[in-house]
């Protein structure tokens, strides 16, 4: 007998958690001395109250989709990928590689050329550890951790000993042509009659994410390849007596998950930034980790928790442009989220059970 | 390279190796308890504001070590309570910790000092200062020649620049991180305490049966590890430097947390990794890119070697590095 039905686990917990994150967040907010309520009204107005807000939270969800989405993918085999962030910062050399020494007719072939070459680096860059737990047993989070340290000294070194043009000041490599530019949501809705904001930085590749969303939901759930990550995930014992290989499993679904990060460069420096700058990717390969917590690492899930993140980084940016409260709130916020809905779910949990066994008890 | 600068390098290592030879010990006694604790640079940094904040406001620089080790704590019993208590995903508690006090240090930070996220800088009540061992060059005698420092070292002999430049001189938080290499390695195999904490990590369950808490050492085991962390973070911004700045750790947990592995969950080795890792550092720190016949490596190959040898090693082509069996299982006693 199940302890509880399927909606409470979905959508009671993670709920009740993000409560339980904004209550905490709202008694620091008091504590440093400003107002909880005013702060939501900025946020919701910075974020969500223009289209120049919604560009913004649009275009930091789309980085969290892509994080997320890797996260929620080798959870499901039972791996915590926690290198997103050097999966991404190599994903985003190799979309400046190709962005700037391959010339493009078009920004559509370039986006498809580019994503090629941001998830093959992002992928390349989760192989070792991937064959290094697959293979040896060293364990993936510890080596994913070393390899973030890693691709942040390789990205340093390319930046600014290789691919800083001459006579640059900041470790960046040079703009990339302009027929690499991706259409942002301005111009994507106006032919179709909608005022969107020029300066906002989404753009196309949101609709990638959101395909990506798709893609991810058909293979985890209809494929064969999908079925094989989610046994490894509940019992290794028992996806061997089933004949699935490990090592296969393990290699195939870190490969897909660096991937995905390495696709976030299509977003941050090809759609933005439109150059490889030292810092692209913000800590975004770490919200990914709360992303897909929050979204119970459900495509579905992960999309609307990457709208609420995005939505946070944008409210945040707007509290410190107004108020004193640094936008170091969002990084807390969001460690009150992992710490909940991650570490402490148990504790959300067990009440909740009970609960519902209470009720199941009664009525019986 | 002459002799000095090669003692200078060498100091600068000692200094660069406490603060990771505390998280490293730290996470060793945790870990050896079956806990994985990701989070030593969430704890280091938490006791390296509140001591610089502290020490800041009240001028003793004991209160503020105090306030280091107690707010390091405070995070080390939030992961106990995630990781022991509600037998939560350790490493998921570890990242948390590390967000909230990325976070927390600066908003409090923004909020009492208002200087951008960081403390004002503390002057010398508000500091670790050197120690000056007998028969040591120091300050002093560089003030009655009315000659800098380095100048009366440079022209000692050898030995006595040993002792000048690498041995006297350091703040006593760095003679304590020495300590406590031998303590460790005493009260982790030498001490009945030592034998049920590292018991605790390999399996729970005996040590059940013998009628002795898991709960209770594997808490106190993550206790140590919050003091430990707590001086680590206090000498960074008390000692290395004069208070606190954003992210000032900037990820030396995790290099402690490499250092742990390369020595393979051994005190000793601990040291010997440490002093590798802060050398490393140190090297980094002097020199913008080092000559090696002919060859000139840049500064980010030094940034980035901890992190390779600790692979290296994790992939078990040079010896294998086997973590405590327990190691990240939150025990569930049988009813």
């Amino acid at each position: 007998m199940e302890k509880m039905p399927k909606w409470a686990d979905v959508v009671l917990i993670p709920v009740i958690s993000l409560l339980l994150a904004a209550v905490i967040s709202a008694i620091v907010i008091l504590l440093i001395g400003e107002n909880p309520m005013e702060a939501l009204n900025l946020m919701v107005n910075g974020a969500l109250g223009s289209t120049y807000g919604w560009g913004y939270t649009l275009y930091y969800a789309t980085n969290f989709l892509f994080t997320g989405l890797a996260v929620a993918v080798a959870a499901h085999a039972g791996l915590f990928n926690i290198g997103g962030e050097g999966q991404a910062m190599i994903g985003g050399l190799g979309l400046a590689l190709v962005c700037l020494y391959i010339p493009f007719p078009h920004w559509s072939i370039a986006l498809l050329v580019a994503a090629v070459g941001a998830g093959i680096f992002g992928a390349a860059w989760a192989a070792i550890p991937a064959y290094l737990q697959a293979k040896r047993g060293s364990h993936i989070v510890i080596t994913t951790i070393m390899f973030n340290f890693i691709a942040a000294a390789v990205l340093n070194y390319m930046l600014v000993s290789v691919l800083k043009p001459k006579g640059a000041m900041d470790p960046a490599t040079a703009k990339f042509p302009e027929s690499t530019q991706l259409p942002s949501l301005h111009e994507i809705l106006a032919p179709i009659g909608i005022e969107f904001s020029k300066s906002a930085p989404a753009n196309v590749t949101l609709f990638v994410g959101i395909a990506a969303c798709i893609v991810v939901w058909g293979l985890i759930w209809h494929t064969p390849l999908g079925h094989e990550i989610r046994a490894l995930g509940k019992s290794e014992r028992g996806a061997v007596y089933a004949g699935i290989s490990p090592v296969r499993t393990v290699m195939i679904t870190m490969l897909i998950s660096g991937a995905l990060c390495g696709l976030m460069a299509t977003n941050n420096v090809m759609g933005e930034a439109e150059r490889l700058v030292l810092n692209a990717t913000e800590g975004a390969g770490f919200i990914g980790i709360a992303v897909a917590l929050m979204g119970r690492n459900h495509p579905f899930g992960v999309f609307l928790a990457a709208i609420l993140f995005g939505f946070l980084y944008q409210g945040g940016a707007e509290l410190a442009l107004w108020t004193n409260i640094p936008s170091e709130l969002i990084v807390v916020i969001q460690a009150l989220v992992i710490l909940f809905t991650g570490a402490l779910d148990n504790m959300v949990r067990m009440p909740i059970e009970k609960i519902f066994l209470a009720f199941r008890k009664e009525n019986a | 390279m002459d002799f000095l600068t090669l003692i200078q390098v060498l100091d600068s290592t000692v200094r660069m190796a406490t603060p990771l030879l505390l998280a490293c010990l730290a996470g060793l006694f945790s870990e050896r308890a079956g806990i994985f604790d990701i989070g030593l640079e969430g704890k280091m940094l938490m006791a390296a504001f509140f001591s610089a904040a502290v020490a800041a406001v009240t001028g003793n620089v004991w209160l503020g070590l105090l306030a280091g080790i107690g707010a390091s704590m405070l995070l080390s019993g939030l992961h106990g309570l995630a990781s022991i208590t509600f037998r939560g995903n350790q490493l998921i508690s570890g990242v948390a910790l590390n967000f909230l006090a990325s976070g927390l240090t600066v908003l409090i930070a923004e909020s009492w000092f208002r200087q951008g996220g960081r403390t004002p800088s503390l002057l010398t009540e508000g500091r670790f200062n050197g120690i000056e061992l007998p028969f040591a060059i120091g300050p002093s005698e560089a003030e009655a020649a009315g000659r800098p420092l380095s100048e009366l070292i440079g022209e000692a002999n050898v030995i006595q620049q040993i002792w000048s430049e690498l041995i006297s001189g350091h703040s006593i938080l760095v003679y304590v991180a020495a300590l406590m290499v031998p303590l460790t390695w005493w009260v982790l195999f030498r001490t009945r305490f030592g034998l049920r904490l590292r018991a605790v990590g390999e399996n729970p369950a005996a040590v059940d049966t013998a009628g002795v808490s898991v709960r209770g050492l594997r808490f106190a085991a993550i206790g140590i590890a919050g003091v430990l962390c707590g001086i680590a973070g206090a000498y960074l911004a008390t000692g290395l430097q004069a208070g606190f700045v954003k992210e000032m750790t900037s990820g030396r947990g995790y290099i402690a947390l490499a250092a742990l592995i390369f020595a393979k969950w051994r005190p000793w080795h601990a040291l010997g990794a440490c002093l590798l890792f802060g050398l490393l550092q140190a090297v980094a720190l002097r020199f913008q890119s080092i000559q090696l016949g002919g060859v000139s490596i840049p500064v980010q190959v030094m940034d980035a070697l901890p992190y390779v040898l600790t692979v290296v090693i994790l992939a078990g082509f040079v010896g294998k590095a086997i973590p405590p069996r327990a190691g990240g299982q939150p025990y569930v006693k049988e009813r």
